[in-house]
């Protein structure tokens, strides 16, 4: 049998989720292809043909797919279906928006965030924010799943050479329309990928106030995460935050600063493999987490932090 | 413009969770139950559209046990006309099997908007409102955090894992809300009053010709690892050399 898996890219680059999918369809087992669909992305179809393991990359290179629509990228899925037994995409805000409705036009379910494959159609995934962990056996002839992309290693990205399939059907819905996109320009690492992540609550105070994390992020080659907290209050944009509803990272080491540890919040981070808190509550409960925590005021401490790495 | 919007009752958002003895499901006796926040985000974007005169009607519906008519009358005493109660009993459904029941109520009802949260607290699932729109073939904009009905569509600004999204949708449309779509109002106690004699109509899964479906069979809940707190240190030297050298993650 075979998996079908959607890749995750900007139309010039492989985003990392895709690798750590491909992770997550080589523990399930069987032939691996890769749908890149999108507007310009030739270059995106040559790295996924290099991924070893890799049987077919389809390519559907359209001006319809420049912005990811759900309606056109779930019809052009369902088209591709047949023959596959598992359907594959990372739990992103895309993989999010078109799968379930990939799912009900096959009329079937969607197995949402999976974190671990237990069995060909069997796998874990987190419940209620993460404070449960449910085991589900899926009954559907087409198993539809979205997956964690930290709960899995990245696939080797070199020494494979799939062939490339034009696929050249092209799905356009013609009730959505593209407005608009303001995306967050930034030279830091992305969150969901960095290997260290310095993140701020709203002890932080102010957006002139995150200047300081920045500063300490920029120093260590890290990115940077916030609370809901943080992102209502304005301090700093909504593709920060980190938590049930944000993003779920898992870094080598992430230091929270000025952060409580909402349960909701530490949905998003407690699989990190260090946790350092600097909070100046002793009694905040991201302490009862941390490997390594600091009761200190924040805007001495981030300072003297800096200077001193 | 008729609205139609879709309620879940779950976990309160404040209560611990635990997970049972025999690892069967998460135990929810004499626990607090609450409207799911996406959900009541959802309702409070339906009422503010009433008030602004981009809908005529808001209409709430949800599917469950009995209990399920609290969360319905919570969101008549936020503004919501009138309710429809899908009642089912206790057996938790698959998002697809709302998705279907919720597909045919749309059907009868004929709203110009569905909206709904973008996800439950409690499965996490983030599916039915996209399955929904799949189902009816409709436009869908997920994760809202800003709605504008225009003429004949809706604009819909979206959060998304790079930043922000705007696409207009032609009407009608299903709309997921994100946490930042609004802050929903305090319910005042006449409001809760009001909304006792509000209408609220009960349908059922055969009543609406849907049924059961093959679904995602639980095989068991677990706690999550648990992760131990460490230790605290006295100074950010102290916080350095353990980064550096003990956990060497510098």
């Amino acid at each position: 049998m075979s998996i079908l898996v959607i890749a995750e890219h900007d139309h010039h680059q492989l985003k990392s989720a895709t690798l750590h999918t491909l992770a997550a369809a080589t523990q399930i087992g069987g032939d691996l292809d890769v749908l890149v669909a999108g507007s310009g992305c030739q270059a995106v179809a040559d790295a996924v043909a290099a991924i070893p393991g890799v049987r077919t990359v389809l390519l559907a290179d359209a001006p319809a797919y420049a912005h990811q629509l759900a309606e056109n990228i779930a019809r052009l899925v369902v088209a591709l279906a047949p023959g596959h037994r598992h359907i594959l995409a990372p739990a992103t805000t895309t993989g999010k928006d078109f799968m379930p409705r990939v799912a009900a036009l096959l009329g079937v379910n969607q197995v949402s965030d999976i974190t671990a494959v237990v069995g060909p159609d069997s796998f874990r995934r987190p419940i209620y924010a993460g404070n449960a962990i449910a085991t589900v056996q899926v009954e559907d002839p087409v198993i539809v799943a979205t997956v964690r992309a930290t709960a899995f290693p990245a696939v080797a990205t070199t020494g494979g050479s799939a062939a490339i399939t034009p696929v050249p059907e092209v799905f356009e819905a013609v009730r959505t329309r593209f407005v608009s996109e303001s995306l967050v320009e930034s030279d830091r690492p992305e969150l969901t990928s960095a290997r260290i992540v310095v993140s701020g609550g709203r002890g932080v105070g102010s957006a002139e106030n995150f200047a300081l994390l920045y500063r300490l992020a920029d120093k260590l080659g890290a990115a940077v995460g916030a609370t809901r907290a943080a992102v209502d209050a304005g301090y700093v944009p909504n593709d920060l935050q980190v938590g049930q509803t944000g993003k779920v990272v898992a870094p080598d080491l992430y230091i929270a600063v000025g952060i409580s540890g909402a349960i909701q919040h530490l949905a998003g981070m407690k699989e990190s493999k260090v946790i350092a808190a600097i909070n100046s509550d002793a009694e905040a409960p991201i302490f009862q987490v941390a490997d390594y925590g600091l009761v200190a005021d924040l805007f001495t401490a981030l300072p003297e932090l800096i200077d001193s790495i | 413009m008729k609205v139609l919007v879709a309620v879940k009752r779950v976990i309160d958002y404040n209560v611990k969770v635990r997970v049972r003895a025999d690892n069967s499901n998460v135990d929810l006796a004499n626990v607090k139950m609450s409207i799911n926040p996406f959900c009541e985000i959802a309702v409070e974007e339906s009422v503010r559209l009433k008030e602004s005169g981009a809908a005529t009607e808001v209409v709430v519906v949800s599917i469950g046990p009995k209990a399920v008519q609290e969360q319905i009358r919570s969101a008549l005493a936020a503004g919501a006309d009138r309710g429809i109660w899908v009642e089912t009993d206790d057996t938790e459904l698959s998002g697809l099997a709302v998705a279907r029941l919720l597909a045919q109520v749309v059907r009868d009802e004929q709203p110009g908007l569905v909206l709904l949260g973008k996800q439950a607290i409690d499965t996490d699932n983030n599916q039915t409102g996209q399955m929904l729109a799949a189902l009816l073939d409709w436009p869908q904009a997920t994760f809202a955090s800003k709605l504008e009905v225009k003429g004949a569509e809706v604009e819909v600004t979206r959060e998304i894992d790079g930043g922000l999204q705007t696409l207009a949708l032609t009407l009608p449309a299903v709309v997921t809300a994100d946490l930042r779509l609004n802050t929903p109002r305090y319910i005042k106690l006449p409001d809760i009053m009001k909304a006792k004699r509000k209408p609220l109509a009960t349908t059922s899964p055969a009543a609406l010709a849907v049924g059961p479906g093959t679904g995602v069979k639980l095989l068991g809940v677990t706690p999550p690892t648990e992760r131990r707190g460490g230790i605290k240190v006295e100074s950010v030297a102290a916080l350095v050399d353990c980064l550096k050298n003990q956990a060497q993650v510098l």
